[in-house]
């Protein structure tokens, strides 16, 4: 078990050096999570009335985008003269592997959010009606539902022809119940309308539920040839 | 049993035309609706009939799986095993009755279970090897189109009757489009996939697709219990007169996928079947080493039958 | 960490009906074969004869379609611990140093502290204190570091494909050196080469494949396969 945990933390140390090394896609990905919020401001009218309504679904798509760009880019290091394969034929556990890019991905994902968020508090003048410690465990949630299903289809992408398009496109379905919970939740608090106890445990049970699934099958996936 | 194809074809095409001819004429019309409701007999033996083949691919993909090494096939038929006979027993015990929502008869739950387990074993047992891929991709696919079906009439029933094209909290439609996403990218993935072991990613991606159902269904219906909309198929109880059109609608849908699963399903095996031909062919070519044995096991040629 | 001798002339490796399509194209066509221990094995052949699609097979990255494969009486994941593989990518990452390379790498087999990632470095004739990135690195150097990350782990049996291509004559007799003290050690090692000559002598065994087949096995390098050989 020990030799386990080394493993990941060492997996996801040496993503995270890497990352911090080549700051170019890491500062790209900032730059377009700007952007994504810049275009959700000009198309949605932040002085309206309903915008306390709305925001709450504008958020999490504007992080749904800006986490299939970071998401897509999971494997390329280990695509490149084929790593992956060093990987394949070591004994290391495919889980661990799994646990380390989903850790890392979370990081950076997270990473996104807390540029795009604060935008958005800016731009739409939000004042949390709700319990705003609540908003917390939904963005933790939230954020690791998507990963953890987005680095699973990420690597079930590398053997697919458009591996780009074909990320969103496995990730958006799957990922809908999930989505519907972000937005409800984080609606209910910055309203203050309802309380968001409900969405909050169907997010935790989705994130039990997939990154059991995740975990049971990456062996499957990674194996593949 | 090919023999029994165009027949089955002409039985088929008659009992379809004949489940038509109640709908429209011999069904009683409805005191809220009028005749619009009539498409109900397009639009509910569709979806049943979609979620009973999606529900076959479910199980397909999870015995293919499971089947990859004889212990996990093993602890999955015991697995299935617990699942019916706890399945079938619990909903009659006073404590889990109570808890089940409402509309769900313990009755039904029970032979929710019972159906599981009998269609794992049936299919695992009519189905071996290969053919549990092909069946899980026919069942897709069929399932898609008869999905579409559904998606199609919903909005189609839904504006002349409510004036509204869509209900976003509308728990049956709305799931139903979810699936259809599901199933539509698990195609998409079966189709722009090169690796070797495409039918296992896919059945993957079934298993996912099957354990996010629950959770959209969750989603949706406490989303609907905040914000109230109109049930696009109506509830309460049905005419038993119109119950017995819808009965027998399905009846003649379910015939009509059962031939066009069975064409396609023969379509996949005979395409497979060339492409092992093809590469035996270039496996023997420059006299090649001890594939005679396997040469017995696929006739290169279909002999009279 | 030099392993005691496994009895020479058990076979550790052996395939069987080996058969491996890709769609319609068969790049295996019913390998079967034994070798022994402790041998060292150049494998020859044109391109497309299956050479590549054998030693991915061997290393558990290539399922078979149909046909056995055992090592060391396993199957080659199982076995994996014994297995050092190298290929023509070199499955190393571009933006770290050798050592920093060497380092993760050793993580993934269980091997602590640098003191083994500094000797393989050094056995390939490369510096460890060296910071520039792999990716910086010349065809050869990059290759010998490649082959320092499979013999990491010190495993029974390595797998290299393709070693000496692009490498210059200097470094590749190096590298023959290397191979040759391990075969000499209790290793059994597998080359795929175009670079036969560079192997004469130091080689146990010769195995030609054609389209998909073991044609032949000699113990050394007939004067008709010299004349072939460019």
């Amino acid at each position: 078990m020990n030799s386990f945990w080394s493993i990941t933390l060492a997996t996801l140390a040496k993503d995270i050096r890497l990352e911090w090394r080549s700051k170019d896609a890491l500062n790209a990905m900032l730059f377009f999570s700007l952007l994504v919020v810049v275009i959700f401001v000009f198309s949605f009218d932040p002085l309206a009335e309903e915008s306390r309504h709305i925001v709450g679904g504008l958020v999490w798509v504007a992080f749904l985008f800006a986490a299939v760009v970071a998401l897509n880019q999971t494997w390329a290091r280990e695509l490149r003269n084929q790593v992956l394969d060093a990987y394949r034929v070591s004994p290391a556990p495919a889980t661990g592997l799994f646990i380390a890019k989903a850790l890392g991905n979370f990081i950076l994902v997270s990473l996104l959010e807390a540029l795009m968020a604060p935008l958005f508090v800016i731009f739409y003048n939000l004042h949390v009606l709700g319990p705003a410690w609540q908003l917390i465990p939904v963005a933790l949630l939230g954020t690791w539902a998507l990963v953890v299903n987005g680095t699973f289809f990420a690597a079930m992408s590398i053997r697919t022809r458009s591996r780009e398009l074909m990320l969103p496109l496995l990730l958006f379905p799957v990922s809908i119940p999930a989505v519907i919970a972000m937005v409800a939740a984080t609606t209910s608090i910055l309203t203050g309308d309802a309380s968001a106890h409900f969405y909050i445990v169907l997010l935790l049970t989705y994130d039990v539920v997939f990154t059991t699934a995740c975990l049971g099958l990456f062996g499957t996936v990674l194996q593949a040839e | 049993m090919k023999k029994a194809f165009p027949i089955l074809a002409v039985l088929t095409a008659t009992f379809l035309g004949y489940a038509f001819y109640l709908a429209m004429f011999v069904a009683p019309t409805d005191a809220l609706q009028g005749d619009v409701y009539r498409i109900i007999y397009y639009h509910v033996p569709s979806a049943w009939t979609a979620f009973l083949l999606f529900f076959i691919n479910f199980i397909a993909s999870i015995q293919f799986l499971a089947n990859a090494k004889p212990s996990t096939a093993r602890a999955a038929k015991w697995i299935v095993i617990v699942i019916g006979i706890l399945g079938f027993v619990a909903p009659f015990i006073p404590q889990v009755k109570q808890s089940l929502p409402t509309g769900m008869y313990p009755s039904s739950v029970a032979t929710t279970a019972v159906i599981i387990v009998g269609v794992y074993f049936l299919v695992g047992k009519y189905f071996p090897g290969q053919n549990l891929d092909i069946l899980a991709l026919t069942a897709a696919e069929v399932g898609v189109v008869f999905c579409t079906i559904v998606l199609i009439t919903g909005p189609i029933w839904a504006r002349p009757v409510w004036g509204i094209w869509w209900a976003p909290g509308d728990i049956r439609l709305t799931s139903t489009l979810v699936l259809w996403l599901i199933y539509v990218s698990y195609l998409v993935m079966r189709r722009f996939s090169d690796s070797a072991q495409t039918q296992k990613l896919a059945a993957v991606l079934a298993v996912f697709g099957a354990l996010d159902v629950p959770l959209v269904y969750f989603s949706i219906w406490f989303f609907r219990t905040q914000h109230p909309q109109p049930v696009i198929g109506g509830g309460g109880s049905i005419d038993p007169r119109m119950l017995h059109v819808l009965l027998l609608s399905w009846m003649a849908f379910l015939c009509f996928a059962f031939l066009i699963c069975w064409t396609r399903f023969r379509l996949e095996k005979l395409r497979r079947e060339v492409e092992e031909a093809e590469a035996l062919e270039s496996l023997l070519e420059s006299g090649g080493a001890a594939e005679s044995s396997a040469r017995a096991k696929i006739p290169l040629s279909r002999g009279p039958r | 960490m030099i392993e005691a001798n496994i009895s020479p002339g058990a076979p550790l490796v052996s395939v069987s009906n080996l058969v491996k399509q890709f769609g319609r194209f068969a790049a295996l066509r019913g390998v079967t074969a034994e070798f022994d221990s402790g041998q060292f094995h150049v494998i020859l052949g044109d391109n497309g004869a299956g050479k590549t699609t054998l030693l991915r097979v061997l290393a558990g990255l290539a399922n078979p379609t149909r046909g056995e494969v055992s090592i060391l009486n396993k199957n080659p994941r199982e076995a994996c611990r014994e297995i050092g593989y190298m290929a023509h990518p070199s499955l190393l990452y571009d933006e770290m140093s050798g050592m920093e390379n060497l380092r993760y790498f050793a993580r993934l087999y269980d091997i602590s502290g640098d003191e083994r990632c500094r000797e393989v470095i050094r056995a390939v004739r490369l510096d460890p204190e060296l910071s520039r990135p792999v990716g910086q690195y010349s065809q050869g150097m990059r290759q010998r570091m490649s082959l320092a990350r499979a013999i990491l782990h010190d495993p029974k049996i390595l797998l290299l494909d393709e070693p000496f291509s692009n490498v210059d004559v200097h470094s590749a007799r190096d590298m023959v050196g290397l191979l040759k003290g391990m075969r000499d050690a209790g290793k059994t090692i597998f080359v795929v080469t175009h670079q036969s000559a560079l192997l004469e002598g130091v080689a146990d065994e010769f195995i030609w494949m054609q389209a998909g087949q073991i044609l032949d096995r000699t113990r050394d390098l007939s004067p008709l396969a010299r004349a072939e050989q460019p």
